[in-house]
């Protein structure tokens, strides 16, 4: 037992033989910089000012203790999938008609689903009717996302016109893309309104076959990152700023939020709404399910360009 | 297609198991947005079409991409994992 | 069909588990934090791979009405599906929020190594004998 402790002690100590050894490696690195960092506001990300940090800055967490550290997470981690690994084989079998979780609501929303909705698919009368408020909750999850973005990375504007933040902007482009290269732009020219295209068929044809508002929403997004990498931040500048965004994404939200907000208040059953469901396989039937779409697939698109946008430019 | 879910099951596998051996952090960033692509074949042999459509685009596309400038911002796409920045970046 | 002992007639499940077990090993143990943005991406992917295999039944098709057959013996389950939709969107927004603060953290610790992020936190918080950032 007393070797045992002797080994652990001589691991949780080895720390201070590796401070020692590393002090003297690094005693011959250029003293420049004094070690703490200079604060965030003055200097921008210039990469000539790299600070000597590591003269003398005293690691709490030694290597013996990360070694421990890392044995016991990886036990832990074992554990864990070995009492996965054993549930897994009284689960129910995968597949099977039977099974607990294909109860009375699934038998509900597919049998009496085109009905109700009007929709023919059966996930998106789901999402958009049944179960609206998920859907809702979720839209401001990636609304949320973006403002938490925008206060993390946004850069203010005379920042932005200082000559050293435009000289890195310059420099990183110049290293990783060619500006205005001919072969992105043209090729863009062709397949933007295509990308488009497909984005707004799949955010209206949501309710009749496979898609909906998410994907035919990050389509269209990543259409619009595309326009921005072939035609460069002046050119989408012109037409989608953070007013249109703040604009687009409001609008949608609340649009949503007001139009099945009524249940708050006629009481959480589905209530027979004023908007009739239609026949089933037209565009504009089941209800507010388009709509729905519709707006939910705008505020995709918006946030997934911003997304790019914040984070290779510092603005929208 | 039996065979082909536990085919496809397997390389996911694999690719998590890359993932972790790594360390140029831009091969993990690749492979990861491989993961995704062979997770939305999963999806439509699971015969769920929207789960397909939405992961290929939005899995696959946009957190890949997210990962790509992230890396891009911080000058990390040539540069081994935990390595110091050795010269100037440019 | 049975093997060392492990039934593998749920194999979807198993599989999303080994990949729950992948994924929480790489983001405890690894110290870059972009293998830990990803290993947290790839822990999402399990459950919602380990959902989708719970809606899955032999034999029916996908839950798009066609013919308007509208029993339920040939649809399969859609729940799981719905849930799973929101989870893949509700993933990429946290990626996302987690992209934003290693960017921020980098700019100002230089560094992708949460280890040497701590402690030169503590440095500097020893130092100005004011809370620290992180």
């Amino acid at each position: 037992m007393s070797r045992l402790t002797e080994r652990l002690h001589r691991m949780l100590h080895a720390d201070d033989r590796l401070d020692r050894e590393m002090a003297a490696e690094w005693e011959e690195a250029p003293a420049g910089k004094p070690a703490s960092l200079p604060p965030e506001e003055v200097n921008p990300d210039t990469p000539a000012e790299q600070p000597d940090w590591w003269i003398s800055v005293p690691f709490r967490q030694g290597r013996g203790l990360r070694r421990l550290l890392v044995v016991l997470s990886v036990l832990l981690c074992v554990g864990i999938i070995t009492v996965l690994v054993i549930t897994a084989q009284y689960l129910p079998h995968f597949g099977q008609a039977g099974n607990p979780a294909n109860n009375e609501v699934s038998r509900r929303y597919i049998e009496n689903g085109m009905e109700e909705t009007g929709a023919v698919n059966i996930v998106a009368g789901m999402i958009l009717d049944y179960r609206a408020f998920d859907t809702l909750g979720e839209s401001n999850v990636l609304f949320t996302a973006v403002c938490a973005v925008m206060l993390l990375l946004r850069v203010s504007a005379d920042k932005r016109r200082s000559a050293a933040y435009q000289l890195e902007l310059e420099t990183d482009d110049r290293m990783y893309e060619p500006k205005n290269d001919l072969i992105l732009r043209s090729i863009a020219r062709l397949l933007i309104p295509c990308i488009l295209l497909l984005g707004m068929y799949i955010i209206l044809n949501g309710h009749l076959s496979p898609g909906g508002g998410f994907s035919g929403g990050a389509v269209m997004g990543a259409g619009l990152i595309l326009m921005l990498n072939a035609y460069g931040f002046r050119r989408m500048e012109r037409f989608f700023t953070i007013r249109l965004f703040r604009a687009v994404t409001v609008c949608a939200l609340s649009f949503y939020a007001l139009s099945k907000a009524y249940s708050f208040f006629t009481g959480a059953n589905h209530l027979p709404s004023v908007i009739t469901p239609g026949t089933p396989g037209m565009i504009f039937s089941a209800g507010l399910i388009p709509y729905l779409n519709i707006s939910v697939g705008l505020v995709v698109c918006c946030t997934i360009y911003s997304l790019y946008t914040l984070f290779r430019k510092g603005d929208l | 297609m039996n065979v082909l879910m536990i085919l496809l099951l397997v390389l996911i596998i694999s690719c998590a198991v890359c993932v972790a051996f790594t360390k140029n952090l831009l091969v993990a960033a690749i492979v990861f947005m491989t993961q995704s692509l062979l997770l939305s074949l999963v999806w439509i042999l699971l015969e769920s079409p929207d789960l397909g459509i939405t992961e290929a685009a939005v899995g696959a596309g946009i957190d890949s991409l997210l990962l790509f400038v992230a890396l891009k911002k911080i000058h990390a796409i040539h540069r081994e994992h935990g390595s110091r920045t050795k010269e100037a970046d440019l | 069909m049975t093997l060392f002992g492990i039934d593998f007639t749920n194999y979807v499940e198993l599989a999303a588990m080994i990949l729950f077990g992948i994924g929480l090993v790489l983001l405890l143990v690894d110290k870059n934090l972009i293998k830990k943005n990803i290993a947290f991406a790839m822990t999402d992917s399990a459950i919602y791979l380990f959902l989708a295999a719970k809606g899955y039944i032999f034999g029916r098709r996908a839950p798009i009405i066609e013919n308007g057959i509208t029993s339920a013996e040939a649809y399969i389950n859609p729940i799981p599906a719905g849930l799973v939709l929101t989870g893949i969107v509700v993933s990429v927004a946290c990626s996302a929020v987690m992209l934003a603060l290693t960017v921020r953290l980098y700019r100002r610790y230089h560094s992708l190594d949460i280890d040497e992020i701590i402690a030169l936190s503590q440095k500097e918080r020893d130092q100005d004998g004011t809370g620290g950032n992180v």
